[in-house]
């Protein structure tokens, strides 16, 4: 087992013949990369672009006016992760709402907002159920959780993505030229390596399923260097301690218990074939959707707002006219700036010398 | 201000709340008046002490390792010795809500009396109104504190190669009350820090007169805001070692879970000091004789590189910036 500083002299020193830009998918390696310092000591030539794995930031608009109209019109109190207090939805955002009287609770898992509604039967409350393949099982266990316990006044409101699609919509379109992926670790927990051999099968991309301590990210990089100066297009997984070939069979399930696949929209990209879920019909009663019927205002995007492009990887953040003055972290326009897992928020809190 | 509403923000000891204080407070207050530093010194007859005030609205009121009492005590006794004064009297005034259990008011006073008896402070005046149900959150409570400025508080100039020191364990007390408050099940382990810190800095100004440059306690912010406020606007940087920093293994992992750098969670029991780096061991090893200090050591040090700017030398030699804190996603921790 080499030391860790000279993994990352022999990571640092590494001589590249050309440029080489690999994509990281999930919103934790974004912020990683940079917090661990691993991004600082890139080999010359090495460039990271950023994917479409925060969930926060693929939140299409119409989501968040749908929640705070059905905040508005019905008076349900609106349980969500703390992430999506601050995004600005097309009129608004939580936060607001939430200084002018909404009732909204941060709370750190979808159970706990289950309990809430027990606790306060004479009270709807609506969990915002906003994710990856990481989170869906908790948000599925959490609705069966709510109809044994015959929680009525319990619902979510459906915004749960699923990420192939999303990769294989992105390697379709042809716009980003990337030479390798670094494949999320917490989501291949779940949905197992299997799930992303497409990329290196039908693409002929290399890619690896990456840790997220430091020396995850050097060794994960550098496992996918080897691959993409070798042209051989496999698939590798770096965190084995986590991550099997299988992934979780048992979450798998429960997702599908819970959970059945449609189309959706995911900002920048438009709307991907099987990349969403929803409630299937026998959970009906904690669909959100169903019971809360509004019309939210029609959608609008900021003017200026560049993360669609930075999701696609058309861009990094420090392209979008408005980073660091008219979009920050206090007062931001786009969403990849508010969110913990945001590439903006990444480059503006670690990225700048 | 841009906005038109309070948010959280402007409590968060973060760039929200400077701007309002600069822009709303200062400017309508009487900016030649204000002071902006932990407490104002004041020039009274022949002598000078040392004014602060301090409002305390943590939730829950009860947490492992003290309570809004001990922490209101504690808060402000911390506020008047980071400025070099020795406190001698507090106020406390309580806003109660109508409802709150006395049994629970009067454990509340008891550990104001021992944190107040343990600081050498004495609390000699005070005020009690009571608000409607559903107007307050149980119990607030605001302590004002007088102390006196025994020496000269002029502080030589920070220079490069000074040593950053801490008294110990980082964001004990944040990652504590969100713990308590979210009812994590994990957090058993976790025990905010809640100390007075006048005997620590009693010590070291005694043992080692002037070497003190620069002393603030990190609370709300934690220890990456005030050294950002070390470093603003001046032609050096300090260097964080990410393996220097002691973090208790709970906190650590109740931070990921959060998502919450231990950097910026509040302390209520440590003071972050720049010191000479000959003298630096030598205030370690002193203050380690005293409770509240058993665990300092040296964490960083002032550099030439990355001028206003406070960095992390990660474990791995890469470095990222710890820029200054926009918004505390921490409800009410003090």
């Amino acid at each position: 087992m080499k030391s860790l500083k000279e993994m990352a002299d022999n990571f640092s020193a590494r001589v590249l013949t050309r440029d080489v830009r690999i994509m990281e998918v999930c919103g934790t390696h974004t912020t990683e990369f940079f917090r661990t310092g691993v991004k600082d000591i890139f080999p010359e030539r090495l460039y990271l672009v950023d994917g479409p794995g925060c969930p926060v930031c693929v939140t299409q608009n119409e989501y968040l006016d749908r929640a705070i109209e059905i905040g508005k019109v019905h008076g349900v109190v609106i349980a969500t992760f703390g992430d999506m207090i601050k995004v600005p939805s097309s009129y608004s955002s939580l936060g607001r709402e939430k200084a002018e009287g909404m009732r909204v609770e941060v709370v750190y898992s979808p159970v706990d907002a289950v309990d809430i509604a027990a606790e306060n039967p004479g009270i709807q409350v609506m969990f915002l159920s906003v994710g990856f393949e990481t989170t869906a099982p908790a948000e599925a266990i959490a609705v069966q959780n709510a109809k044994e316990r015959g929680v009525a006044n319990f619902s979510i409101l459906c915004g749960n993505k699923v990420t192939v699609p999303a990769v294989r919509a992105l390697l379709d379109a042809k716009e980003v030229n990337i030479d390798g992926f670094i494949l999320p670790g917490h989501v291949s927990a779940i949905i197992g390596v299997n799930a992303w051999r497409f990329i290196a099968d039908e693409y002929g991309k290399p890619c690896v399923v990456v840790g997220f301590e430091n020396h995850d990210l050097v060794k994960g990089t550098q496992m996918l260097l080897d691959l993409i100066e070798s042209g051989e297009p496999a698939i590798l997984n770096e965190y084995t301690r986590v991550v099997r070939d299988q992934g979780n069979l048992k979450a798998q399930e429960i997702m599908r218990d819970v959970f059945r696949v449609v189309d959706t929209e995911w900002r920048g990209i438009g709307t991907i074939p099987g990349s969403g879920l929803v409630l299937k019909d026998e959970f009906a009663e904690f669909d959100a959707l169903k019971k809360f019927p509004v019309t939210p205002p029609p959608p609008r995007e900021h003017p200026g707002c560049r993360c669609g492009d930075l999701l696609r990887g058309l861009i990094i953040p420090t392209d979008c006219p408005l980073f660091g003055k008219a979009c920050t972290p206090e007062r931001a326009v786009g969403p990849c700036m508010v969110s913990t897992e945001g590439p903006c928020s990444a480059y503006y809190k670690y990225g700048r010398k | 201000m841009m906005e038109d509403k309070i948010l959280p923000g402007h409590g968060s000891g973060g760039k929200l709340m400077n701007e309002m204080i600069e822009t709303l407070i200062r400017e309508t207050l009487g900016r030649e008046n204000v002071q902006l530093d932990d407490a104002a010194i004041l020039n009274v007859g022949t002598g000078r002490i040392a004014f602060t005030t301090d409002s305390f609205t943590v939730s829950p009121v009860v947490f492992p390792g003290g309570t809004i009492g001990s922490l209101a005590v504690n808060g402000t006794v911390n506020d008047l010795a980071v400025m070099g004064a020795r406190p001698l009297y507090l106020s406390c005034a309580l806003i109660l809500e109508e409802s709150l259990e006395i049994a629970l008011l009067k454990d509340i006073l008891v550990s104001m009396r021992k944190a107040a008896d343990y600081a050498g402070v004495k609390i000699v005046t005070g005020d009690t109104k009571v608000v409607q149900k559903g107007k307050g959150d149980k119990i607030f409570i605001n302590t004002a504190g007088i102390g006196i400025l025994d020496g000269d508080v002029e502080r030589r100039p920070i220079e490069g190669g000074d040593a950053v020191i801490i008294n110990g364990y980082i964001g004990d007390h944040g990652i504590a009350v969100m713990a308590e408050r979210n009812r994590l099940s994990f957090s058993r382990g976790l025990v905010s820090d809640c100390a007075p810190l006048n005997h620590l800095i009693g010590r070291v100004s005694r043992d080692f007169p002037g070497s003190i440059k620069f002393m603030r306690d990190p609370t709300r912010g934690g220890v990456a805001s005030v050294l950002n406020e070390v470093v603003k606007g001046r032609e050096f940087g300090i260097k964080l070692v990410e393996g220097a920093l002691p973090i208790h293994g709970e906190v650590r992992g109740v931070s990921e879970m959060l998502g919450i750098d231990p950097l910026y969670a509040a302390n209520e029991g440590k003071v972050l000091m720049i010191v000479g780096r000959a003298e630096a061991e030598k205030i370690v090893k002193v203050m380690k004789e005293v409770p509240e200090g058993a665990y300092s050591r040296i964490i960083g040090e002032v550099g030439p590189d990355h001028p206003g700017k406070a960095y992390l030398e990660t474990a791995i030699g890469g470095r990222r910036i710890l820029p200054l804190l926009t918004e505390e996603q921490l409800p009410r921790i003090c």
